[in-house]
């Protein structure tokens, strides 16, 4: 397509602008739950960047210091600015612009472009577009926005702004009237204020040539938006893809098996249309409804990609659980009986209290057939992203292990096999979370901060998670304690657990206090350590909490 | 293996109807292949000695003795070098293991998978993790019978795995005992545990039928330098007097 030919400039594209006011303000008032009538200020770097329109009536305006803004408006609510809430918020208006006319280009959170021809042609005019747009918003999001339709991009928001539509043609005569501020390059701005030019018009009157010799090829460009010429076609967002997938079971599942059979062929759906978009998927929301309106759903991880055997045993594990209530210990062999959902026989109930961290199990037992199966992809990944091994044989290994550990976990439920990941804290049980096999390995806390009061390595070999009552003797008998200062009232002599024999202590060292969490009376932790070595070759660990001695790892 | 012998272990359940022929195929293939040392996994240099092959072979038996101090660390110990150089490992039935320990011998944590609590099903969970996994460490929690210790062995041998029985274990190629351990760095009321020596003997069946010592340094051979000569407490046992070990540091600071 030629640009040549200057008509055409002036005419190209017609930008229909929506345009939020006080975005900033708008989105923080959503996701703090402030009204909007409160005098509400959002500050980045220690100065206003936007502010509620009962605020800006009591002098607070863009660029005021905090101190200065709160001393005009003492009853101020000040926010701090997060570009990500900005944007998030903004999502919604988007979609809803998305619904009337498609191809949007979001500018930034609180404007965003469609090309008006589209939407004039259908709608029967560029104004009524524009007011069926601003329904639109104000209907479905609750938030007022203005539009405004011009040649090109940078008229379009300005007359946005004051909310007008300028005729095809008229943009360089509609912008010759503001201020250079409009063009947001704040040294150029400085520098026209300072030649005296003040308005956009001025500034395009300048010839070209020299614009661009004397302040380079931004300003040149400016100088292009200030005449009018704005070609930069919208980049119009692509809408995010639709991932999740549905199934309704008619009849209902009434049996586990059942259900897992139509999840086959769902989760072949979900493999293909994520195939599709060359991504793959790490955390999965599994949901289940039943006719009578329970769900359950889990959020599953995984540290690879779901495979569509994967997403079928998962359902199976998620459903089992909705019915026998806990997947943990050696319970029977499940998977050979089918279990029937609904009816008065069977298997006992999940109790809510039983659900894992994740799962909302309607109370109660599921009373009727599974009549929808809901998959949501969450964590999704490009395809390329999921590295697997050079040589084949890396990746081979690691699928027969995991075909092997599957296996287990049907057998025994996805919790029974664990893994561990190096985590932080300075109790030896804390060193390492437990994760299910295949979930993300992610741990409880950073391992790579300092800890000061863990336990120096070597680490215990046995490490109980119920810890061993222990009695400690000193030189004549006596019970040892440790005083406020931490010091032992006597040297530890001998160590009787848990009833056995007493036994000889050859060496040891301690106490070593560990105060944990202080601030929080719920959760804070208060003990001493020792390391003791036993006349028969032992080396335990042993922790004094609460005047009582326990063994909390064996050196073994 | 013969179509009776199979037909049991259907029976058992110990393989699936599906994987029979995959078995066979499998078996066929590793007997072509599975010459000299690709068929041992690498161990650790103190451990070598131990074993009449000089690593773990695959499809062996090698237990560890349970009770007697220090064992659990020549467990891991004797997973740490394999699990660390690439192969699988899955700990069944220790629900006390103490993971960063099996970390600071140097084993990959994402390739170790416990199944801390089977229950009564320890047998069937011992058996597929044989299919899939290269080393498979079990600690029965129960006497265990002949004849499903036969049978999980010769599951190892057609896999190719390493059984590491955790206990008691009736016909292991090798078994591995520690006979005491002598722990340095902790004085009376000082200090703190640094280094340790564990000596352990290993004595079977075959190559394995004469028994051998060790002493074996734990954590990793790094005995401190006033610390008695790893050679020369060959023979040592426990009655090795127990020594304060000075740390550099402080020899420096002095």
């Amino acid at each position: 397509m030629s640009r040549n030919s200057s008509s055409a400039d002036a005419t190209g594209s017609r930008v229909l602008m929506v345009w939020c006011p006080d975005w900033p303000v708008v989105a923080a008032a959503m996701s703090e739950g402030h009204p909007l009538t409160a005098p509400l200020a959002v500050l980045a770097g220690g100065t206003v960047l936007a502010c509620s329109p009962r605020a800006r009536r009591a002098g607070v305006h863009r660029g005021l210091r905090r101190r200065e803004a709160q001393a005009r408006c003492p009853q101020l609510i000040v926010v701090d600015h997060d570009p990500d809430r900005a944007a998030r918020g903004f999502e919604p208006v988007v979609a809803a612009v998305e619904a009337v006319a498609p191809g949007v280009a979001v500018h930034r959170p609180g404007a965003c472009a469609v090309a008006a021809r589209g939407p004039a042609g259908y709608f029967g005019g560029e104004r009524r577009a524009a007011e069926r747009l601003v329904d639109q918003v104000a209907d479905s999001c609750g938030v007022e926005c203005q539009v405004g339709i011009a040649d090109g991009v940078f008229a379009a928001l300005h007359a946005a702004r004051i909310g007008v539509v300028v005729e095809p043609g008229h943009s360089a005569r509609f912008l010759a009237d503001l201020d250079v501020a409009a063009l947001e390059r704040p040294e150029l701005v400085d520098i026209l204020r300072r030649l005296g030019i003040r308005t956009l018009g001025a500034f395009a009157g300048l010839p070209e040539a020299d614009v661009l010799a004397r302040f380079g090829a931004d300003a040149a460009w400016a100088h292009r938006l200030a005449r009018g010429l704005d070609h930069r076609p919208l980049a119009a967002r692509t809408p995010p893809p639709d991932l999740e997938v549905t199934a309704d079971l008619d009849p209902p599942a009434v049996r586990v098996d059942a259900a897992v059979f139509a999840t086959r062929t769902l989760a072949e759906a979900l493999h293909q249309r994520l195939a599709g978009h060359g991504l793959a998927c790490t955390r999965l929301l599994i949901q289940a409804c039943t006719e009578h309106g329970e769900e359950v759903v889990r959020e599953w991880r995984h540290d690879g990609v779901l495979a569509a055997g994967d997403i079928a045993d998962r359902v199976r594990w998620q459903l089992d659980g909705w019915l026998s209530g806990t997947f943990q210990g050696s319970g029977p062999v499940r998977r050979h009986a089918p279990k029937v959902i609904g009816g008065s026989g069977g298997s006992g109930l999940a109790h809510p209290g039983e659900a894992r961290s994740g799962e909302k199990v309607a109370e109660g037992r599921p009373s009727a057939g599974i009549i929808r199966l809901r998959l949501v992809p969450k964590g999704v990944v490009a395809q390329g992203e999921i590295q697997l091994g050079l040589w084949g044989d890396a990746g081979k290994g690691r699928a027969r292990a995991h075909r092997a550990l599957s296996r287990v976990q049907g057998l025994l439920g996805p919790e029974a096999v664990r893994t561990a990941v190096p985590s932080g804290g300075r109790r030896p049980a804390d060193a390492v979370r437990l994760v299910s096999w295949g979930d993300e390995r992610i741990p409880d806390r950073p391992p790579d901060r300092p800890w000061p009061g863990g336990l120096p390595s070597p680490a215990p070999a046995l490490v109980f998670g119920e810890p061993l009552p222990v009695m400690v003797y000193g030189p004549d008998a006596g019970a040892v304690a440790v005083t406020g200062r931490h010091t032992a009232t006597a040297p530890l002599c001998r160590v009787a657990i848990a009833g056995d024999p007493a036994v000889e202590v050859t060496s040891w060292a301690g106490p070593w206090p560990v105060e944990e969490r202080w601030w929080a009376p719920a959760e804070s932790r208060r003990c001493a350590r020792f390391q003791v070595c036993l006349a028969d070759g032992r080396a335990l660990l042993l922790t004094l909490a609460g005047g009582r001695w326990w063994v909390e790892a064996v050196y073994d | 293996m013969s179509v009776t012998a199979l037909t049991r272990l259907v029976e058992h359940g110990l393989v699936d109807r599906g994987t029979i022929g995959q078995g066979v195929v499998a078996r066929a293939g590793e007997r072509l292949a599975g010459t000299g040392a690709d068929r041992l996994f690498p161990l650790r240099d103190q451990l070598r000695e131990l074993l009449p092959w000089h690593g773990l072979r695959r499809g062996a038996i090698v237990a560890v003795a349970s009770g007697t101090p220090g064992a659990t660390s020549v467990l891991l110990a004797l997973i740490a070098e394999p699990v660390r150089t690439g192969s699988w490992c899955g700990v069944v039935g220790v629900p006390a293991l103490g993971t960063a320990a099996a970390a600071e011998l140097g084993v990959d944590l994402g390739r170790l998978a416990l199944v801390p609590d089977p229950g009564t099903e320890w047998a069937t969970v011992t058996a597929a993790l044989l299919d899939g996994l290269d080393i498979v460490v079990v600690q029965p929690s129960g006497p265990v019978g002949p004849q499903l210790a036969r049978r999980l062995a010769a599951r190892a041998r057609q896999r190719g795995s390493v059984l590491v029985p955790y206990g008691e274990w009736d016909g292991a190629d090798v078994v591995l005992r520690t006979t005491g351990q002598v722990w340095h760095g902790l004085g009376m009321g000082r200090g703190r545990l640094r280094s340790r020596e564990v000596n352990v003997v290993s004595y079977g069946r075959g190559a394995a039928v004469r028994p051998r010592k060790a002493v074996v340094w734990l954590p990793a051979g790094d005995p401190a330098p006033t610390g008695p000569d790893p050679a020369a407490v060959v023979q040592g046992t426990a009655a090795v007097p127990l020594t304060l070990v000075a740390d550099p540091a402080m020899d420096e600071a002095s």
